[in-house]
């Protein structure tokens, strides 16, 4: 078990290192920064002197072990709009992208599973055909037209939630969710849901099937504890890794849903500095975001591991 | 637990089989899998089941147990009374709950992939203890500790490190073992083993036989044994039912299945049994053309199509089974044993 942590982990670090490298060459084969940072009608010597100020005049090799060195301490450089260290705007956002992702990923679980088991245990039936269709839905309909329609309906003609933007309240020195969140957040995780409906469907029809739940139900025991001992425990190992990876595709921020409720999130300052060419920024989130999916690679295959005796060795 | 005395059944039916007919309704059509299946089983015996694949011999077996998904399956015909019990019972008109009390409890059941039969998340004890948990009602912790002693029972070494460990970290041999000891937990009148030694290689199949005949007789049980190796059946079987296409053709003591058979297929099937001293050139005899299509109901006997000795009344009817000799019964219009003299 140690061993297979172990080698997770370095792997993870290797991956990391890639994604640093690809973040710094992206921005070099922009070709020259400086000339997308400045004024077009800018004297050569004002583009030298920025140049020399964000260190672009220095040999390439040079300016990546900088960067590698620097992003190692989690210092990105500043953002060139905010003029702020862009670590910093990030996990200034960050609470508010992961009370998103964990509510969207809360509402997925809710409805897609329970759907999926219903789905997978009658397939055919009346329910089944309902969970598929709902499944289907979720994956099929464009989020960002629901979320529109998601305003229209509840938060226009009904009144029931804020039309935008994030609200929180403070109870025992904890920042908690207010029902702002819910409209972004089921918006997000329709396609999580759809996704857990049709793999959770798919994992138990399968595992119904399997020989080693003949052999339970040979041994007389009752159809209840044949269901959740034997079936239920080995569907949720394919689930893991499903879940695992939306989580970490919820964390990284979405630009349509935070942008359309004006989620003060990753994804929102991630549009935003993309808009304003603020490269320092971009850089810190694509890694950050690749940072947040690749820990959660790891804690998955940790989870799979626990789940399941087989890959322990 | 409430078993009969087993000295009031000796030599008598434990089970008994009246026309057993299992359909599947598929969407290419009914699959006539078991057309009227008669069969007994003795007290302290060992029921040798051959046949080959489709034949309906695991079919028949696990019907008995409501062990085929339903549907497609669907049991329409027959009866099966269990005398295992306080009193007579009816396996087939059994509800959920009756026939998970007969589970396990009265009539075990070996599977042949014992990989794929076992829970691969789950311990090897814990999986034999459920059983002891489910029927005897003994506590978790007593049941942990029952099921290392039966690992012991069945031979598998250090079984205390055993019992914790998964289905994979066994080997075949010993899974196979483990399978057993699960299947005997809970002393059951019948042990009904579904091709056990197939996916084992020859000298630990065979100590597997050895395995089941001693705890058969340690433990007084009687034991189904489905195989295809006739070789198996000649080893340990007092008596030897032959099924084809749904049927049983042929029952009879074990003797007399190799030395008198009376069924044309049980004679072609014995024929293709390699001999001692042959040369290493011989070809093996063997049935020409192919098992019947059991979408089509049957309207003669079924084996017609690739008998040798098929006349024109084998085209007309389906032959029923008829006493050939002492214990022995074929389904064949014709006797054998004169025609072939």
């Amino acid at each position: 078990m140690q061993r297979y942590i172990l080698s997770r982990l370095i792997q993870s670090v290797f991956i990391l290192f890639g994604v640093l490298f690809i973040v710094f060459f992206m921005l070099q084969m922009t070709g020259d920064p400086v000339s997308l940072l400045i004024s077009r009608h800018s004297s050569p010597e004002e583009v030298e002197a920025m140049r020399e100020e964000l260190g672009f005049n220095r040999p390439v090799p040079a300016q990546f072990a900088s960067f590698i060195g620097n992003a190692l301490t989690g210092d990105f450089g500043k953002s060139l709009r905010h003029k702020q260290p862009a670590m910093d705007l990030i996990l200034d956002r960050l609470p508010a992208t992961v009370e998103l992702a964990t509510t969207a990923l809360l509402i997925s679980l809710i409805l897609g599973i329970p759907l999926g088991l219903i789905s997978g245990s009658n397939p055919g039936s009346f329910w089944d055909v309902l969970s598929r269709g709902t499944g289907l839905l979720g994956q099929t309909i464009p989020n960002f037209w629901l979320a529109l329609i998601l305003i229209l309906v509840f938060s226009v003609h009904l009144g029931w939630f804020p039309t935008f933007g994030r609200s929180t309240w403070t109870f025992l020195g904890m920042t908690l969710p207010t029902r702002s969140v819910i409209l972004p957040a089921f918006s997000l995780a329709l396609f999580t849901m759809g996704q857990l409906v049709r793999f959770t469907r798919s994992a138990v029809m399968e595992i119904r099937s399997e020989d080693f739940v003949r052999t339970a139900y040979s041994k007389g025991i009752a159809d209840r504890k044949v269901y959740f001992r034997h079936i239920l425990r080995n569907a949720a190992i394919p689930l893991i890794s499903i879940v695992g990876v939306q989580f970490g595709y919820l964390l990284s921020g979405s630009i349509y849903i935070e942008t359309i409720f004006s989620w003060p999130g990753l994804g929102n300052l991630l549009a935003e500095s993309i808009g304003n060419r603020d490269f320092a920024l971009v850089q810190a989130i694509a890694f950050f975001s690749s940072f947040v999916v690749v820990t959660l690679n790891l804690l998955t295959d940790i989870a799979y591991a626990v789940a399941d005796p087989r890959i322990r060795y | 637990m409430v078993k009969l005395n087993r000295d009031k059944i000796r030599n008598k039916k434990i089970l008994d089989v009246h026309n057993l007919v299992t359909r599947f309704h598929t969407f290419d059509g009914v699959v006539n899998a078991l057309s009227g299946v008669t069969f007994h089983l003795n007290h302290g015996e060992t029921l040798g089941v051959v046949g080959e694949s489709g034949s309906g011999k695991s079919v028949t077996m696990m019907s008995l147990l409501h062990l085929l998904p339903a549907p497609p399956a669907k049991i329409e015909g027959g009866q099966a009374f269990y005398y295992g019990d306080e009193a007579p019972v009816d396996l087939l008109t059994l509800n959920k709950s009756g026939i998970s009390r007969i589970r396990g409890d009265h009539i075990g059941f070996i599977f042949q992939d014992a990989l794929s039969a076992l829970n691969p998340v789950m311990t090897v004890g814990r999986q034999i203890g459920e059983t002891l948990v489910e029927h005897l009602g003994m506590s978790p912790s007593a049941a942990m500790k029952r099921s290392v002693e039966l690992l012991a029972y069945v031979g598998i070494p250090e079984p205390k490190k055993r019992a914790a460990a998964y289905p994979h970290q066994f080997s075949g041999g010993m899974r196979q073992r483990a399978m057993i000891a699960l299947s005997i937990a809970c002393e059951p009148n019948i042990i009904i083993a579904d091709e056990p030694t197939t996916a084992l290689d020859v000298t630990v199949q065979a100590q597997i036989i050895e395995l089941v005949q001693r705890l058969k007789k340690e433990m007084d049980m009687s034991v189904i044994w489905i195989t295809h190796d006739l070789g198996v059946v000649a080893g340990m079987a007092d008596r030897v039912m032959v099924m084809y296409a749904g049927h049983v053709v042929e029952t009879a003591p074990v003797d007399d299945i190799f030395y008198r058979p009376s069924h044309p297929y049980t004679i072609k099937l014995l024929g293709a049994l390699p001999k001692m001293g042959e040369t290493v050139h011989h070809r093996l005899e063997s049935i020409d053309g192919v098992p019947p299509d059991l979408l089509e109901k049957p309207v003669h006997c079924q084996y017609a199509w690739r008998c040798h000795m098929a006349r024109e009344r084998c085209w007309e009817d389906i032959p029923k089974s008829r006493q050939m000799g002492d214990r022995h019964r074929a389904a064949c219009f014709l006797d054998v044993a004169k025609e072939e003299a």
